[in-house]
């Protein structure tokens, strides 16, 4: 197969974008990304622009990483991979604060973190470097909609049970405005976007017993 | 009783593998077990079986619990009847008050009946909640996952509700034992495999997420509001110690020592009495079922600590100059080193151990209540924290004996 032209989107290709999404979630199956999902769940806005992030870094990273994979030095693959990535950051950084500034500000530096995001690290290395750009792009996109999806996850339940709202509309009006609902402290913290993700594990591999790991 | 014997011999067969009940197997023989002595019997190749199982352990600590029980509904009673301004009695509107008015009782704070009675309106609502939500889930799981229903619960379902303050809302003290005993316990396998209290962790549930109902000065007694009388204040021992602005004595605790041995304070329920704590640990430590390696563990720590912190001094903060026998009536200080601390599941299993894990809670303790403004209460955090750290206090002993006896088989 010639490594530089991007073959037809088959079966290979299907796969890389839909197995992140469910089978292969990088949060629920394969635990990494952690750290953003705790610091940017508490409402669902955060949670989603955070999530746009991943996917268009992932998802443009494993693009230009594939496509240079093969003019690559194996020993300076990680300084490549790395620049890649951070200049891809930048601009998402710089994008942001001209368009949602306020948002860019409660979000600080979890943005510029993206960077450590083990999943578009992962991603790169893992999958970009040894398959073509089409299948490399599919695989960015793919994974970058995983994390998105268990983010908005997390944070509808953290905003609903520890604010009342969902997307800043109140649903269960707060007891101290006159309605009935006593909200969550918990869930403004940050241990509580841990424990959701452990519950929303919990499901996943009851759902999917083959996920469990054999004693 | 032979009634009761043949009942049970006749309904056993239906929840045996396939009899037509079996699917509900665990819930037959929770009941069987608890009335009657286990039939099983020894296979393997030891032959002796003590009667004293799992579920007379547990039952040993409920019964030792009771004393403190006894003081929740008492203390209880009692708080909220010197609360009350007698004028105006006939303000007061509620089920609770309706029941007592109904039932002719009194409001009076020097009868032993009606200070039981008004705090058992209190207590058992909040115990019966527990035990209704935390035994759904125990039972859920047991019968999803074909376990024992044991009687573990018995003493989990009896400490959450006396950690909690008289006025908890019975809902949030719903959702409080649901994560205990879901979360902390059943996640990682059920009885015995989990590694923090459960009734702790659904009180450090509810402590976090409802914070206002939960802490503060206005939750310890049940009659705080508009009916109290003038000048009263709500705020536990510890909460009024925080704001003393000369050394400690017995007169600025407005309380004696002695007084707040026996328990008549604001408090969490089951909490205040140091006396009936010490009767219920003597209870544990003659019947061998809690540890008095960690009891005195935690005594150690304590009284070390404070005696450090008083060698130390302080011009700012009075409370290093608070002795270690204040600290040890205050908060939950006797209840938790009864009940809680000595938690066989969750506290180290090697002799050594419970001495690390036993003083490093009593310093813990100790230096959290006199450096940390931000916590008065630092008891339940404080064993939550050990309750992490004795699998690692465990893993160490455990690696240090087998190098010693290697070097010994080697030398």
């Amino acid at each position: 197969m010639s490594a530089v032209t991007p073959s037809a989107f088959g079966k290979r290709e299907r796969a890389a974008l839909l197995d992140p999404i469910l089978t292969n979630n990088p949060i629920g199956v394969q635990v990494l990304g952690i750290c953003s999902a705790l610091a940017v769940t508490t409402r669902i806005d955060k949670a989603l622009v955070m999530g746009a992030g991943v996917i268009l870094v992932t998802m443009l990273a494993n693009l230009a990483v594939s496509l240079v994979r093969n003019h690559t030095p194996g020993s300076i693959r990680i300084i490549v991979q790395l620049s890649i990535i951070a200049s891809l950051v930048i601009v998402f950084d710089q994008i942001l604060k001209a368009t949602l500034y306020e948002l860019s500000l409660e979000l600080s530096v979890f943005v510029g973190l993206i960077i450590t995001n083990c999943i578009v690290m992962g991603r790169a290395e893992g999958y970009a470097m040894q398959n073509p750009p089409l299948a490399s792009l599919m695989d960015g996109l793919g994974n970058g909609l995983g994390y998105a999806l268990v983010l908005f996850l997390v944070a509808l339940l953290r905003e609903l049970f520890g604010a009342g709202k969902v997307f800043g509309f109140v649903v269960l009006p707060l007891a101290k405005n006159g309605g009935w609902y006593v909200p969550n402290g918990l869930m403004l913290l940050a241990p509580s976007g841990l424990l959701i993700i452990a519950g929303l594990i919990w499901l996943l591999r009851t759902l999917k017993p083959e996920l469990q790991e054999k004693d | 009783m032979k009634a009761l014997e043949t009942l049970l011999a006749r309904a056993a067969p239906h929840f045996e593998p396939g009899g037509k009940l079996a699917r509900f197997h665990a819930i037959f023989e929770a009941t069987d077990t608890f009335l009657m002595t286990p039939p099983s019997v020894t296979r393997g190749a030891s032959h002796v079986r003590d009667a004293i199982d799992l579920k007379r352990m547990m039952t040993i600590v409920v019964i030792a619990m009771l004393p403190c029980v006894f003081m929740a509904m008492y203390n209880t009673g009692l708080q909220a009847n010197l609360a009350l301004d007698p004028i105006k009695l006939a303000t007061l509107a509620g089920w609770r008050h309706d029941i007592m008015r109904w039932l002719g009782f009194g409001y009076d704070a020097r009868s032993l009946a009606q200070c039981l009675f008004h705090g058992s309106l209190y207590f058992l609502p909040l115990y019966a909640v527990t035990l209704a939500v935390g035994g759904f889930w125990e039972v859920l799981f047991a019968v999803v996952r074909r376990h024992e229903i044991n009687e573990g619960f018995l003493v989990t379902s009896m400490i959450f509700p006396l950690t909690l303050p008289a006025t908890a809302p019975l809902w949030q003290a719903a959702l409080g034992i649901t994560f205990g005993v879901v979360v902390a316990k059943e996640v990682f396998g059920g009885t015995g495999m989990n590694f923090l209290n459960p009734a702790l962790a659904g009180r450090a549930f509810m402590f976090f997420a409802y914070p206002a109902d939960i802490s503060g000065d206005t939750v310890w007694v049940a009659m705080y509001g508009v009916n109290a009388v003038d000048g009263f204040s709500g705020a536990t021992l510890l909460a009024k110690m925080r704001s003393f602005t000369e050394p400690f004595n017995d007169a600025a605790a407005d309380m004696s020592w002695a007084t707040a041995f026996l328990g008549f304070e604001p408090g969490s329920m089951g909490e205040t009495s140091a006396l009936a704590c010490l009767i219920g640990a003597a209870i544990l430590i003659v019947t061998r079922v809690g540890s008095w390696r960690i009891m005195a563990g935690v005594a150690i720590g304590t009284v070390a600590m404070a005696l450090l912190f008083n060698a130390i001094g302080s011009k700012t903060n009075h409370w290093f100059a608070m002795p270690f026998w204040w600290h040890m009536v205050l908060g939950g200080w006797a209840f938790g080193t009864a009940f809680m601390a000595t938690d066989p599941v969750t506290a180290p299993f090697t002799d050594k151990g419970r001495w690390i894990y036993g003083i490093g809670i009593g310093a813990l303790i100790v230096t959290i209540r006199v450096l940390n403004p931000a916590y008065p209460e630092s008891v339940f955090l404080v064993i939550l924290f050990m309750n992490v750290m004795s699998p690692l206090i465990d893993y160490g002993l455990v690696r240090g004996n087998i190098q010693r006896r290697k070097r010994r088989v080697q030398a």
